[in-house]
């Protein structure tokens, strides 16, 4: 074949790829599901509202003031949804570095839900900065501030990013059907998943790390130099809980995707991440416990605020743990989804007691999220789905790969 | 002659910019004049609770001036906001009605400027903390870690600022007091070094006892501030945070800071080895089976 012909067929090919993504663009499926007709007006809603937060300030639809700068778009969007992004770190360490082949079949819907995560979690953060037009200064190199926790947690995200992209990007070369790409991808997946495991404990246990600055504004309850071991361990488990609870929506919406085979190896599948669940909260109760004995902090507990984090540690901590703990011995699924919803429950308040609650608690005036708050993070979050639906029904994410794919 | 740790660190610092950037080195080699941190003694026997500074502040920084109709009064607390950088407050204390400032406290380690991921907030060498608007991204982490609740953020605009006082840098660059230094009528504002001005509140307390109590408020606070008090009273009875720890509050996430480079060494090492070591055992089971 001369050179020519080609150079001709490779422009082929490469009108057709772009004919091929056109045509992937179109929606796939019905438009009147339950789901759309809740989360259409909501995005519509919270579009709007982020046109005014940019024409009038933050102020225009929060109720942020000068005590409690950071709201629920922080406290919840960025701190909490990080950590229940954690499973990707944690089942890519169980399968490429443990090697435990038994949880292959669910890197890939993990890692694109944690890449997804950070992805609009991160966008969601750039509503909440004042000056968004600055946030290339910590990158660029102008003004390192290399001091600050936050400098961290900024580059970890933007690099953690990077590496859940390379991780996914071999399901995308498959979409494509670009197979030498797909040899290159697939090659660095595991210094990608190294990468990202260091990246993770940084920036999981950074992001508790934040608060440690704000030592007089957080409740003494929730307050201690431990809080970036325990936003790591608990990142865990509420990881992991949040593969669990995807893992049987998914197993229900997206049927028509997963073969045979793997529809019965979930089962097995959640019993062993119901395991890991339940000695990580093990864990992260003991050293709740430690510190509250080593700071007595007795004289704290017959409070209102006392009562509230008596209910985050027996109700959200121990009562699921020991679910967990029962399910895997029981073998008993609906239990693990029951403890898995508990944990993510118990996450969020944790997360929201650090940052927001507990945060200036003893405030005259305290914050609570306008709704339109509210509607900007269901808007997120919704469009957060929709893309995931939209990569599921195109790519191979839960479907087995194309056969092509071991010819070499 | 012995060497200091400031200026063994100036040495050392000196040494590795010259490493990276060779030919700006001429401007550092000269005989430096040592800087010392200015600050600000506030003595709340002396004032009177006028509003000068407030007035002096307002219009120094552009700043719309303070309303007639908003006076301190005891039992109310008048905040710094967005609009102004400075308040008096009044307060009714065991020894009578007395006056306290408010404003930025210009740490020496300032938890802000340890917070900020692009240096917008700044110690400078003179002392003023400022803030830079080409630098600032708006995060608002300053406001979460100052220990005195002191940065204020424009909510409602959309091109936000955080306001706060500056010491104003620009006046003693020009050799010129701060406004309200400068203004107080009965020098209850007094600028200078820091170091005068700790040897001036001792002297005074010394001088005294009957009047002062027997404190130096930012002597010790937050590792100590750039602005300091005298009073009366104790301080908490004027509305001052009197549990602020002695120590800097950067100290706080050093112990963090520093893992970071030893498990970015560890980790790759470590699960590296992890994924050899469990690659063969797998092998081995996949036989077995």
């Amino acid at each position: 074949m001369s050179n020519g012909n080609y150079i001709a067929s490779k422009a082929v090919s490469g009108r057709s790829t772009w004919k091929f993504i056109l045509s992937e663009l179109k929606p796939k499926g019905k438009l009147l599901t339950p789901f759309n007709i809740i989360s259409i007006p909501v995005i519509l809603a919270g579009i709007i509202l982020i046109v005014i937060r940019f024409w009038k300030g933050i102020g225009s639809i929060t109720n942020l003031t000068q005590e409690v700068p950071w709201g629920l778009w922080i406290g919840f969007d960025v701190v909490t949804g990080v950590a229940f992004a954690g499973g990707a770190y944690v089942i890519t360490f169980m399968v490429y570095i443990l090697n435990m082949k038994k949880y292959h079949s669910i890197v890939r819907v993990t890692v694109l839900n944690g890449f997804l995560a950070y992805l609009f979690y991160a966008g969601a953060l750039l509503l909440d900065l004042g000056r968004p037009w600055n946030v290339i200064n910590p990158i660029i190199g102008n003004s390192f501030g290399t001091s600050s926790v936050l400098f961290l947690v900024a580059w970890h995200f933007l690099l953690y990013m990077i590496a859940e992209l390379i991780e996914f990007s071999p399901a995308v070369a498959e979409w494509l059907g670009a197979k030498r790409a797909r040899k290159i991808l697939s090659g660095m997946t595991l210094g990608a998943v190294i990468f990202g495991i260091t990246l993770s404990t940084l920036h999981q246990s950074g992001l508790g790390a934040l608060f440690l600055m704000a030592k007089d504004k957080i409740h003494p309850l929730w307050y201690s130099e431990f809080i970036p071991i325990m936003f790591f361990v608990s990142s865990i488990f509420a990881g992991l809980s949040m593969v669990i609870f995807e893992g049987s929506i998914s197993h229900r919406v997206f049927s028509d995707q997963i073969s045979e085979t793997d529809h019965k190896a979930h089962k097995n599948i959640l019993h062993g991440l119901s395991r890991i669940c339940a000695v990580a909260m093990f864990a992260y109760f003991t050293l709740n416990v430690l510190v509250f004995v080593h700071e007595k902090r007795w004289g704290l507990i017959n409070t209102p605020m006392g009562y509230w984090y008596l209910t985050e540690m027996l109700g959200f901590v121990l009562l699921p743990m020991i679910l967990f703990f029962m399910s895997y011995r029981k073998r008993n699924i609906t239990l693990i989804k029951a403890a898995s919803v508990i944990t993510m429950v118990g996450i969020i308040i944790n997360r929201l007691n650090i940052s927001v609650i507990g945060f200036k608690w003893d405030a005259v005036s305290h914050y609570y999220p306008s709704w339109m708050e509210i509607t900007v993070t269901l808007a997120v979050i919704f469009t957060e789905i929709w893309i995931f639906r939209w990569v599921i029904r195109r790519m191979p994410v839960l479907r087995k790969a194309p056969g092509w794919k071991d010819e070499n | 002659m012995s060497i200091d740790r400031r200026d063994f660190f100036k040495v050392m610092g000196v040494t590795g910019v010259s490493l990276v950037t060779g030919n700006r080195l001429s401007a550092s080699n000269a005989p430096e004049e040592k800087q010392e941190f200015y600050g600000i003694l506030y003595d709340s026997t002396r004032c009177a609770g006028c509003q000068g500074c407030e007035f002096a502040c307002a219009q120094a920084h552009g700043l719309p001036a303070p309303s007639f109709e908003d006076l301190p009064v005891a039992g109310t607390e008048r905040k710094a906001d967005e609009t102004r950088r400075t308040v008096i407050n009044a307060y009714q204390t065991s020894k009578g009605e007395a006056y306290l400032k408010r404003q930025c406290m210009h740490c020496n380690d300032p938890a802000c400027t340890a917070a900020c991921l692009t240096k917008a907030m700044l110690k400078n060498p003179e002392g003023p903390v400022i803030w830079r608007g080409n630098k600032c991204m708006g995060c608002r982490y300053c406001m979460v870690s100052c220990p005195f609740d002191v940065p204020k953020f424009e909510y409602h605009s959309p091109n936000p600022k955080i306001e706060k006082c500056d010491m104003c840098f620009d006046r003693i660059r020009e050799g010129l007091m701060p406004a309200c230094a400068e203004q107080c009528p009965t020098e209850a504002i007094v600028f200078g070094t820091r170091r005068e001005l700790l040897t001036e509140a001792q002297r005074r307390i010394h001088n005294d006892p009957g009047l002062y109590y027997d404190h130096i408020y930012g002597e010790h606070e937050a590792g100590g501030t750039g602005y300091l008090y005298l009073s009366a009273v104790p301080f908490e009875e004027l509305g001052l945070n009197t549990n602020i720890q002695k120590s800097s509050y950067p100290a706080l996430t050093k112990g963090f800071l520093y893992a970071v480079p030893s498990i970015f060494v560890l980790w790759p090492a470590l699960l590296l080895g992890i994924h050899q070591a469990t690659k063969n055992n797998n092998d081995n089971e996949d036989h077995d089976e």
